[in-house]
């Protein structure tokens, strides 16, 4: 089980004179979750993007399912694409189209399903994220948190093998959040896809992660479980294990 | 003076990357109009909002300017006692340059706005990389039916324009400065040959070919223009800047057309 499906090989990324990225390293392992933490405008977010293509990296690799997305051709990529399933920071929905028409767009462009079944498809994905009823609804009238959930359940439509969240909770009350955490759960326990979780959200994003990986200063500072991550000597994962959830917890013996 | 071409070379780079950025766009778009799978729907939609829903501008400032033609043209004809002529001299400059050029700015300022507008909004709230995360090619997708659109809306609107100014110069010439009806229409009839019409069919298919190309790629860049950036302003911007841009090459499109096709 335990193949990296995704790889960034000494990825160095500059905007300007600012080097964001300065040589990432990172394994996706199959199966299994993945949450980058990071201080804000650490570049999060754009490791997400150079995984998914939209951003070429200045140098190094980028390797998905064994291929260099970048040297292979847009046909190529696109099927690569075709396995990958993305809830942006903003969800990201069309909003001149319905909710229906949002999670059925995938199904009527890349697939050549009957429009009866993409009616139960929709429905049946909108239904595991608990927003079933809102199909007439546009992005603009529903809430943040149900606007997310439309947004992953258009990730899944076509049941991704590897699905991308890009701070799935920012801006949600802990209600709201513990929602997203549900129906991911629960999704990915049916679906069983592979996640990527870029959030701010420690220490509670670490229930649902199989590994941790920090962006420090444009370097991911160890991909471990979150006991070990917690635990660790690594300087720069213990004053950030220490800023976002205080002091570790020091056993009685020690005292 | 280092600065001086620090600035030089920025500026210079910034514009050959614009402009090589543009022609990549137009030549990806074009690409995906021929590329299966062809939708019909998408493409009545925008024929649609591109082309029916400019008929009533048109055929407001088409009437206006037959009639200013009919009335300007019979007072400098009169001059020379060549009110005969009135006919051909409204339907040759209609027919040949203002019917193509002022339907091509009315559609600008209508659609051209709003599609620019459309797409840079869709490219900031990121709608645009969602597209391509579903492996959807956002040229097929949301350009390849506008520039049929565009393509196909122009001449028609065109033809739409020219005959409406026609009337407009016979309302206002025949009916109100009391030339012949039948003097109106054999001139016309006799001076208006096939070249004149085919020169207005081929301008006003590059106008559209032209206005949808850049409104669409402002729009499509949005995050890449200077001073442009992220956020409402930036498309504001953007979008001011294509109507500029397009209103300023449709012109001088027109001369260049004008003089090959002369």
């Amino acid at each position: 089980m335990n193949n990296a499906v995704a790889q960034l090989v000494d990825i160095r990324k500059s905007y300007g004179s600012q080097e964001v990225l300065k040589g990432v390293n990172l394994s996706i392992m199959e199966g299994m979750t993945t949450v980058i933490v990071g201080g804000s405008g650490q570049g999060k977010s754009q490791i997400i993007k150079h995984i998914l293509g939209l951003i070429q990296p200045d140098s190094g690799q980028v390797i998905v399912f064994g291929k260099d997305i970048n040297k292979i051709r847009k046909k190529e990529l696109r099927g690569i694409r075709n396995t990958f399933g993305v809830l942006f920071q903003n969800a990201a929905l069309f909003d001149s189209m319905t909710v229906y028409d949002n999670v059925a767009l995938p199904l009527r462009e890349r697939t050549r399903t009957p429009e009866k079944e993409i009616e139960s498809i929709v429905n049946e994905k909108l239904e595991m994220m608990d927003v079933a009823g809102t199909n007439q609804k546009y992005p603009a009238q529903l809430s943040g948190g149900m606007r997310k959930r439309v947004g992953l359940a258009r990730a899944l439509v076509l049941n991704p093998k590897i699905v991308f969240f890009d701070e799935p909770t920012t801006g949600l009350d802990i209600a709201k959040s513990n929602e997203i955490y549900r129906v991911f759960f629960r999704t990915q326990s049916i679906l069983k896809y592979t996640a990527v979780i870029v959030s701010h959200d420690v220490p509670r994003i670490f229930k649902l992660a199989d590994y941790v990986a920090l962006l420090h200063n444009g370097i991911v500072e160890g991909c471990m479980t979150p006991e070990e991550f917690q635990l660790s000597e690594n300087p720069e994962i213990k004053k950030f294990a220490e800023t976002t959830m205080g002091a570790p917890y020091t056993s009685e013996e020690e005292v | 003076m280092l600065k001086l071409f620090e600035t030089i070379g920025t500026n210079a780079l910034y514009y050959v990357n614009d402009a090589g950025r543009m022609g990549i766009f137009l030549f990806q778009s074009l690409l995906s109009i021929v590329k299966p799978p062809y939708k019909i729907y998408p493409l009545i939609k925008q024929t649609y909002v591109i082309g029916t829903l400019s008929i009533f501008v048109i055929l407001f400032t088409g009437a206006f300017t037959g009639m200013v033609l009919g009335l300007q043209g019979y007072h400098t004809l009169s001059k020379f006692g060549a009110q005969g002529l009135l006919g051909s001299a409204v339907a040759l400059s209609l027919i040949r340059e203002l019917g193509p050029v002022l339907a091509a700015l009315m559609v600008t300022g209508r659609a051209g706005s709003a599609i620019c507008a459309e797409i840079g909004v869709m490219r900031i709230s990121e709608q645009i990389d969602a597209l391509e995360c579903m492996a959807i090619d956002p040229h097929k997708y949301i350009m390849a039916p506008k520039f049929i659109a565009g393509i196909l809306s122009l001449p028609l609107l065109t033809a739409i324009f020219d005959v409406v100014g026609i009337l407009g110069g016979y309302a206002v010439g025949v009916g109100l400065l009391g030339v012949g009806e039948g003097t109106y229409f054999s001139s016309m009839y006799e001076d208006v040959e096939f070249n004149d019409i085919y020169m207005g069919f081929v301008k006003a298919l590059c106008f559209g070919l032209i206005i949808i190309w850049i409104s669409a790629s402002r729009g499509y860049f949005v995050h890449l223009s200077r001073g442009g950036g992220f956020g409402a302003e930036g498309v504001s911007r953007v979008t001011t800047n294509a109507v500029v841009l397009s209103s300023v090459s449709i012109l001088l499109f027109d001369y260049l057309l004008t003089s090959v096709l002369l």
